[in-house]
């Protein structure tokens, strides 16, 4: 019976192993070497609030791995041997396969700070990050105040977590408004109100130049550049994105750049070892995606994908049209289609906020065809299957402005805004 | 605010300081409230019992309100879940243990030892100690005494109005939450507390009946006692008679045909409405574990199955007459009993052999237990008529003993001392999970007959547990929203909060086309439109 190892129990690697129990009775071993069993790394943050135990982050009870016949192995693979399929292990264990599966996800990004390997210094992506932090800031009695450095997605989950356990909080962020590099203005300076509204210190525009010891080599400050500032704090958040897991794959013959290099079937230079998830890399981006797409979604669809592939249904991985999501503290985020910071060349944003300053949208659409091209929807929930509907129908932005309230997904009796958003929509129209 | 327990074995605690300032004087006002009830208890004279009862439950109200608004208002508007897994009362934690066992002598002594809070231990048979308090307030509504069931009603109502009013506060940014919590406040006051009371003083042969109270869940409705006095009652106690039957056969299956069983065990009763805002806190200690969901499914059906089997038999010795003077007198109601249990039987076999013809589907393989249940309804119908004696003895043994049985285990232990008892250990709803009779019968059309599901939204879910934990009916709601599949469960009583705390706008409660409700999907929303509609559609 052909033998299946997945390293990684993420999101891709479980996916992937699930697809293929269903098409298949190959043997499969996933292995990981940060916990037991497969949990949502997403809701990390919701155990350090209190609001979930670790083991409700758990989306299958215990049982069910060996109900599907799915062994888990709890070890670090510290080589591969792709030539004579075989797995090395830190404590010089070996595995051999027939396939080997590299979903190994990312890790905090690293740029060389002065003192970023202090005691107290961490990322917040991997459960040891959650226990350091555990261990270093419990309380606003030990952690006096945290710094965080990076605006994205992460930076302000951590800042909520700390929020929630009334630690104050000094937010680094490069660029000049949150998310910067991704929002379109009127939505990211919306969500720098935000931020500011829950007390957390939000510094924009500013860079970390070095995280200062005190006497027990753990962090006692943090000198920005730009101000020449010393801000005292117990820890250190490093939030500035991440990168592909892959360091032990050098030497493997297993071709890498940023992360493991695959193509559209996701397979890599050596046959029968694919990668999926965050550490794939594709040669190049797919219909405007990125290369590497480190998002809970995509690294899913791989799985689904490569299941096909392995069970003997050669597939490529063919994603349709982008989506995510996000929650900066209280306002809910959803995105479909293409929206970026600027509308590029023959195309308009059309952009409506309400009073409240916690509700917005942004509407990407082309200038020439009046085609459709997306939407950014903060504090309204918006229906994905409408939304991909459209936009595989191509439709015009007046279609979508008029029929916007078939696509909202709040819950019943909620104010409804479309009314509002339509009358700004043509009002914009007329003036322009 | 620390919400983290801390370890630390100091013995001033370093950051004592779970609460505010402002919280803890509400808290102590409410406490206050509390020792007035205790000191009533334990049979203190309290010189003026007027003042001191609205003293009592003013401070109560008053200490619960300030602490919700300092809670509450002092943030943004959001979901309010910080340390709900930190906090001792809330985390099955020494107050949680403390709290259930409190609760739960409380019931054993309202149902069992009523003597014990005062009910009649005075001269002439007068109230005394805790019921005694209360004795001001019932004569002001109905002009009588208070008893042991007026106190609870009081107390319930308060508990009701109050946490309704937190509950309210916490979810202020959302209207479904406060719509519904608005909903059975009204629904507790009114029809549950102050009608029946009303209707006391209109016409004081009518028995108690909360008209929003429906068969099984008022299990006594068609009592032998209960059914005489309605008779008794006029014209009114017939229409009153009729307006039961009516609300079970045909108020209920409409509106639950159209938004669900949440128009009921949400918005209306009285059982769910304590669960959902002084029960609130406890929501997340529901098992969701699939031996729990199994042990749901046995036991509640088996209530179901007592229940009708009890009421039938009750019923049916209702029918056949009633020893006066020692001769046996045969009852000439219209309705004969033979023609009684004939009509069961038939209902019961069209709803039978309905299911199976056309919702084979949607019961999968729960047929089997269905049609076992059924078959054990229809072979008691026999020998409900081949057994049942002029005694009233079915079954070989007395109707009454039944009645009692299912009263003393069902309406009792298991709603009162369980299910409300063990909040702070097995959830806010386990009654309503394991043991209602009516959330049976409604969940079974929810199920198999209703407009009404959780949407899930496409292919955005996370999985990362939000909704299953605040689940208050155990239900692993991530488990469908993780496949794109919409949430079509007996057990919903679509409170709503697992929509409300999903971080990526998953969930939508929904009445919708009965086409396409239940979704069942390998590969979501988002992947290769090929692949989706191979994998699908297998």
């Amino acid at each position: 019976m052909e033998h299946i190892v997945i390293i990684g129990n993420g999101i891709s690697g479980v996916t992937t192993a699930r697809h293929i129990r269903k098409l298949s009775d190959k043997k499969i071993t996933i292995i990981s070497a940060e916990t037991d069993y497969f949990f949502s790394r997403t809701a990390l943050m919701y155990i350090y609030m209190g609001h979930m135990k670790f083991e409700h982050t758990q989306p299958y009870e215990n049982w069910f791995w060996k109900k599907n016949n799915i062994e888990l192995k709890r070890a670090y693979v510290s080589k591969i041997d792709s030539v004579n399929k075989q797995l090395y292990f830190e404590n010089n264990d070996t595995l051999s396969y027939d396939k080997l599966v590299i979903a190994t996800g990312s890790k905090p990004n690293k740029f060389g700070w002065p003192g970023q390997d202090l005691k107290g210094v961490m990322g917040m992506y991997h459960k040891q990050d959650l226990e350091t932090l555990e261990a270093y800031a419990p309380n606003n009695n030990v952690c006096k105040r945290a710094v965080i450095v990076g605006g994205g997605l992460i930076g302000i989950e951590l800042a909520e977590m700390l929020n929630s356990r009334n630690i104050p909080v000094t937010f680094l962020v490069r660029e000049h408004s949150f998310w910067g590099s991704v929002l379109p203005k009127g939505e990211s300076e919306m969500i720098n109100r935000h931020i500011k509204n829950h007390h957390i210190d939000l510094r924009l525009g500013v860079n970390l130049q070095e995280i200062k010891a005190d006497d027990n080599g753990k962090v006692k400050s943090v000198i920005i550049p730009e101000t020449g500032e010393e801000i005292a704090c117990d820890i250190v958040g490093l939030t500035a994105g991440v990168s592909p897991n892959i360091d032990f794959i050098k030497d493997s013959g297993i071709e890498i750049s940023r992360g493991v290099k695959v193509n559209r079937y996701l397979e890599t230079n050596v046959e029968d070892v694919y990668a999926v998830g965050d550490c794939a890399e594709q040669h190049e981006g797919i219909n405007g995606r990125r290369p590497i797409e480190a998002v809970w979604y995509t690294g899913r669809m791989m799985g689904e994908t490569l299941a096909q592939t392995i069970c003997g249904n050669r597939t490529q991985y063919n994603p349709g049209h982008w989506f995510n999501s996000a929650k900066f503290l209280d306002i809910e985020y959803q995105t479909y289609g293409w929206v970026f910071t600027k509308p590029g060349e023959n195309e308009a944003h059309f952009h409506w906020k309400h009073e409240d300053d916690t509700k917005c949208i942004t509407v990407c659409y082309d200038t020439t065809t009046n085609l459709f091209l997306g939407i950014n929807t903060f504090g309204i929930r918006m229906r994905h299957d409408v939304f991909d509907r459209w936009l595989t129908e191509k439709k015009t932005v007046d279609f979508v402005m008029d029929k916007l309230s078939e696509a909202n997904f709040d819950p019943e009796f909620y104010k409804t805004y479309e009314a509002a958003i339509l009358t700004a929509y043509k009002n914009q129209l007329q003036t322009v | 605010m620390s919400n983290k327990l801390n370890h630390s074995m100091s013995l001033a605690k370093p950051d004592a300081q779970d609460i505010s300032k402002k919280q803890k004087i509400a808290l102590a006002t409410g406490i206050v409230g509390l020792f007035i009830l205790t000191l009533a208890l334990l049979n203190i004279d309290l010189p003026n019992t007027t003042v001191f009862l609205a003293l009592s439950l003013s401070l109560i109200t008053l200490g619960t309100v300030v602490y919700s608004r300092d809670a509450y208002l002092t943030k943004l508007e959001g979901i309010k879940n910080d340390g709900v897994w930190f906090k001792s009362i809330s985390s099955r934690g020494f107050w949680g243990w403390t709290l259930g066992v409190v609760l739960t002598a409380f019931y054993i002594v309202l149902y069992f030892f009523s003597d014990l809070l005062g009910l009649g231990q005075g001269v002439d048979g007068t109230n005394t100690g805790l019921i005694a308090l209360f004795d001001p307030l019932s004569q002001l509504l109905s002009g009588r005494n208070a008893s042991q069931w007026f106190v609870y009603g009081t107390l319930y109502t308060v508990a009701i109005a109050a946490f309704g009013y937190k509950f309210i506060l916490k979810y202020r940014h959302n209207r479904y939450q406060q719509l519904r919590t608005i909903s059975v406040i009204f629904f507790q006051l009114g029809f549950a507390y102050l009608i029946p009371e009303f209707m006391y003083v209109m016409n004081s042969d009518i028995p108690y009946y909360d008209l929003k109270s429906v068969w099984p869940l008022n299990y006594y409705l068609f009592q032998d006692y209960h059914l005489g006095e309605f008779l008794n009652a006029g014209n009114i106690g017939i229409a009153l008679i009729i307006f039961g039957i009516l609300s079970t056969l045909v108020i209920t299956p409409i509106l639950t045909y159209k938004y669900g069983k949440r128009w009921y065990c949400s918005w209306v009763c009285g059982c769910g409405g304590l669960a959902e805002t002084a029960g609130d806190a406890f929501r997340q200690l529901s098992s969701k574990k699939m031996s729990a969901w199994k042990l749901e499914r046995w036991l509640i059906h088996t209530v179901l199955v007592f229940s009708v089997i009890m009421t039938v038999a009750v019923v049916s010795t209702f029918l056949k007459g009633s020893w006066q003077d020692g001769t046996f007198v045969e009852a000439t109601y219209w309705l004969s009993n033979k023609t009684f249990l004939i009509s069961i039987g038939l209902f019961l076999t069209l709803i039978f052999v309905g299911v199976m013809l056309f919702k084979k589907n949607e019961l999968g393989k729960d047929a089997r237990y269905g049609a076992i249940g059924y078959a054990l309804v229809i072979l008691s119908l026999f020998i409900i008529y081949f057994t049942g004696t002029n005694g009233g003895d079915i079954f070989f043994i007395n109707s009454g003993t039944l009645k009692s049985a299912y009263g003393f285990y069902i309406g009792s232990i298991f709603s009162g001392v369980i299910g409300t008892g063990f909040y702070p250990i097995l959830g806010n709803r386990s009654w309503c999970r394991f043991g209602c009779p009516m959330a049976a019968i409604l969940g079974f059309q929810q199920r198999m007959l209703s407009k009404f599901r959780i949407t899930t939204n496409g292919g955005q879910c996370i999985s990362c547990g939000n909704c299953s934990n605040s689940c208050e009916m155990g239900i692993d709601v991530r488990a469908y929203a993780q496949k794109g599949e919409n949430i079509v469960r007996s057990s919903c009583v679509g409170c709503g909060v697992c929509s409300a705390v999903c971080p990526r706008g998953v969930l939508k409660l929904e009445n919708g086309a009965l086409e396409g409700r239940i979704n069942p999907t390998e590969v979501l929303l988002g992947n290769d439109v090929d692949l989706m509609n191979l994998v699908n559609k297998k």
